[in-house]
């Protein structure tokens, strides 16, 4: 016991104590994106710039004149995210500035509305790195469906759950083939805060996306939303992997996972959305995790 | 001097005291924590500090301090007011 403490203490203390998000953001109690906020923006230090498309971290802010936000940050159209970070890291480099250009945006805001600025940015090269937060809806507005929504969710506007299954963000990302794409989870955030630091140490334009369960969208108790992260990696519903110039590495809390995943059911009993799904759907659900971890696993072994 | 361009800056309570949202109060047991830092790394919104003091002027009581302590140090007491 005492070993694991001493390590937890070590790798926390290599961990910057500075906070770039103040206390007192307007986020709701137990949100996971304050959560992810904090440890990117510890990686990525005082010299980096946010980009923030419509989405809850432009209402997390703060009232005007005061912002929870200790880096500079910029609040763009919901279309355009990608496509601003562009020109502003084209800028900085015309200056011979090494600022980090992060674009932070919402699932909606990537995957839907955002997706032809992030495909051109990735075409252009340009060196920037985006993140896409993803609570698996629109959160912000109040719980619409996005087309990160999985199967069978309950939002206000699929009432009965939705019917077709979640759109594969990683794979339309991965076919731009850029230097470095990651998946991380809010649950585990020494695992993003490395994954942040690596991708802004490669130039080019870098893709993390992170899961980031949400509490009152979710409809779960705020107490339990690391642990409904931790659920979602061990039941393998979501994976933590890293792919650098093409070559893909399962990363740790995962590796455990996809050898013996934990029974779906764990991760869809704690989640209202999930209420009542008939036992087809959840079914159909089981197939799409078994096919995604055995797409991972025999791609690392080299299979494909 | 108005500023010509309006302009926010970097202040803590930029939206007020949210401790005020709070329904439950974590209370840690000093006797049974052995200050492994989980609850600090966890918290959303970076209220508890090196010490593992929380900072209940802006603590929202989400609860996750309580729910992710190996040692079940903290409990959640309903606020009086």
């Amino acid at each position: 016991m005492t070993n694991i403490v001493k390590r937890s203490v070590s790798i926390l203390s290599a961990i910057p104590k500075e906070e770039y998000l103040l206390k007192c953001t307007s986020a709701c109690a137990g949100c996971s994106s304050s959560l992810c906020l904090r440890y990117v923006l510890k990686a990525a230090g005082p010299d980096s710039v946010l980009v923030v498309p419509a989405c809850c971290t432009s209402v997390l802010q703060g009232i005007y004149p005061g912002t929870a936000m200790n880096v500079p940050v910029y609040n763009i159209a919901f279309a355009a995210a990608a496509a601003c970070a562009s020109g502003m890291s084209d800028a900085f480099a015309k200056l011979g500035k090494k600022t980090n250009v992060i674009v932070y945006a919402g699932d909606g805001g990537t995957v839907d509305i955002g997706i032809q600025a992030l495909s051109g940015a990735f075409e252009r090269g340009t060196n920037f790195l985006y993140i896409c937060y993803d609570n698996e809806a629109y959160g912000n507005t109040g719980m619409q469906r996005s087309g990160s929504t999985p199967l069978g969710a309950r939002t206000t506007t699929t009432p009965g759950g939705k019917l077709t299954a979640k759109k594969d963000l990683d794979r339309i990302v991965e076919a731009h083939n850029p230097p470095y794409m990651a998946t991380a989870c809010s649950a585990y955030p020494l695992d993003l805060y490395k994954k942040v630091k690596k991708a802004l140490s490669i130039p080019g334009p870098k893709f993390i996306h992170i899961l980031a369960p949400c509490p009152p969208g979710w409809r779960y108790p705020s107490e339990k939303t690391v642990e409904m992260g931790k659920l979602a990696v061990k039941t393998g519903m979501w994976v933590l992997y890293e792919r650098e110039f093409g070559k893909l590495a399962i990363s740790g809390p995962s590796r455990a996972a996809m050898r013996r995943p934990a029974p779906l059911e764990e991760y869809i009993g704690g989640q209202g959305r999930f209420k009542n799904m008939s036992p087809e759907i959840l079914d159909e659900m089981r197939h799409q995790v078994e096919r995604s971890i055995r797409r991972l696993a025999s791609e690392e072994a080299g299979a494909c | 001097m108005r500023e010509r361009l309006a302009l926010s800056r970097p202040t803590e309570a930029s939206s007020g005291k949210t401790g005020s949202w709070r329904t439950f109060r974590p209370v840690v047991d000093r006797e049974t924590c052995n200050a492994c830092g989980l609850c600090a790394q966890y918290c959303p919104d970076g209220v508890i500090d090196e010490d593992l003091n929380i900072d209940l002027d802006y603590c929202k009581g989400c609860g996750i301090c309580a729910n992710e302590c190996p040692k079940e140090a903290i409990t959640m007491i309903r606020e009086e007011r």
